[in-house]
């Protein structure tokens, strides 16, 4: 029955799924966290950088970013990555659109949690003499990571889904061969099947096992 | 106000640490401290109280500077507050502040709560910041709670482990905004005791509270304020046996007679 799955490697690319998500997701939590810090800055220019780039990104297409990402920086500004190699590039590059853009959700995910964390512990904090990336490192951006931890799952969750965008600019992930097997072989809709399957074999432990952590983690008030 | 002298006679003044003059804030269109002058020596216990809304607890707020003020001057220990930064940040280390909803940090256990400004401000070796919050804790009758969370343990208990982490600094001086006042009754007096061995081994203190007797056998000194004004001020047994104002008569003869 699975006799169409010969000579393709379907492993090989859900493992570049993997690959562009996890990159990815590192990448977005990390900028995302930066963006959020600004965004509650006492610095002006900062907040005012953070919430201009939130509604640009998060209401721009992923599919024009990742597009303007090959097209637009490699492609016109010869933006390259550090590598000459046509598939490399593109991973990078695709890895860099997932990051710019799932990390304005990140963002504004944990700004949600911030607001969550009563005033006064940050008070408490700047009046033992903490500084203020210090009270946001050490008292307010712990207590708001534990509060939407399941949200950043939903987020996660996302990002994996929308690495197939990848495939937009020939990164070979999972859609990228899904759309190469549907057009060569016969049993079109086992071949979607099969590829959904894999996605839900993805996603679904992220959700359980983040959803879980969520409560765990939960803090006490 | 004449009587300042007089009530500050019977401490030891070893100078001043505390100096407003004529501070002034707003909260929109509400004058909420209005020409405050108010100094405070070394080792003095001043009791701030008033009817609710009076100012008082803003007043506490400004010497720290969690609440800015609009003009007017605070000066600690001969040095005007800076603006926000590191230099601010300085001189919160040396002023204790405990506050009327505990606020320890939730995330970490009681014994972080009190290293973790003596590690990150101070600098000390995790070592030594420790076996002074070990200290501490024992001190305000906590220690068995060291490695609870603060949820787990009661009004009283969070609140004494807060000053537990103010003194961990090594404050110059001690503020508490009403400390006692989200407290259930059978655990005031705990909190309250372990002020009164504070100001009995010589901590300066700016306590805002409506505990009328920890006013009286605690204080040096009692600051009457209503509608943002410091309207009175004297030692505690003048000012509970023969107020002058009479917006203090009416003050005390409605919390004192009934």
């Amino acid at each position: 029955m699975f006799d169409f799955l010969e000579g393709y490697d379907v492993l090989g690319a859900f493992w570049m799924t993997v690959k562009l998500t996890v990159l990815s997701a590192v990448g977005s939590l990390v900028w995302g966290t930066l963006l959020a810090s600004m965004r509650v800055s006492p610095v002006p220019l900062m907040r005012g950088f953070g919430t201009a780039y939130v509604n640009l990104v998060r209401n721009t297409p992923l599919t024009v970013i990742i597009l303007f990402c090959s097209a637009g920086l490699a492609d016109q500004f010869g933006v390259t990555l550090g590598s000459e190699d046509f598939k490399v590039q593109g991973f990078r590059l695709a890895v860099l659109g997932l990051v710019a853009y799932t990390a304005a959700f990140v963002c504004e995910a944990l700004r949600s949690g911030i607001n969550t964390v009563p005033l006064g512990q940050a008070e408490a904090a700047r009046a033992i003499g903490l500084s203020f990336s210090q009270t946001l490192r050490l008292i307010v951006l712990p207590q708001a990571f534990r509060a939407v931890i399941g949200p950043l799952a939903n987020v996660l969750i996302a990002l994996t889904k929308n690495t197939t965008v990848a495939a937009a600019i020939g990164v070979a992930e999972a859609a990228y061969l899904m759309k190469s097997m549907i057009e060569n072989e016969a049993q079109t809709l086992l071949v979607g099947a099969v590829f959904a399957f894999g996605f839900v074999v993805l996603t679904l432990p992220t959700g359980l096992i983040l959803g879980w952590l969520g409560k765990r983690l939960a803090v006490k008030r | 106000m004449t009587d300042v002298s007089v009530a500050k006679e019977d401490v030891a003044a070893t100078g001043d640490l505390v100096v407003l003059k004529s501070v002034n804030k707003h909260f929109g269109a509400l004058h909420v401290l209005q020409d405050i002058d108010l100094t405070i020596a070394r080792g003095e216990v001043v009791v701030v109280i008033g009817p609710s809304g009076s100012g008082k607890s803003t007043l506490c707020r400004t010497i720290n500077r969690l609440e800015t003020i609009d003009s007017g001057t605070i000066t600690i220990d001969g040095r005007p507050l800076p603006q926000e930064g590191k230099e601010l940040a300085r001189l919160r280390a040396d002023v204790g502040m405990v506050f009327q909803s505990f606020n320890l940090f939730a995330h970490k256990t009681v014994l972080e709560n009190v290293m973790l400004g003596q590690v990150k401000v101070r600098k000390t070796d995790k070592k030594q910041a420790e076996e002074k919050a070990r200290a501490l804790l024992d001190r305000v009758g906590v220690a068995s709670q060291a490695d609870k969370y603060p949820a787990q343990l009661s009004g009283g208990q969070q609140q004494r482990v807060a000053i537990a982490r103010a003194l961990a600094m090594g404050p110059k001086v001690m503020l508490f905004d009403e400390p006692t006042s989200a407290l259930d009754p059978e655990m005031i007096n705990e909190v309250l005791e372990v002020m009164q061995q504070l100001a009995r081994d010589g901590m300066t203190m700016i306590v805002v509270t409506h505990e009328m007797g920890f006013a009286r056998s605690a204080a040096n000194r009692v600051v009457f304020m209503a509608d943002g004004r410091i309207v009175e001020q004297a030692a505690p047994d003048q000012f509970f046996s023969n107020p002058r104002s009479d917006r203090a008569k009416d003050f005390l003869s409605k919390i004192l007679h009934h």
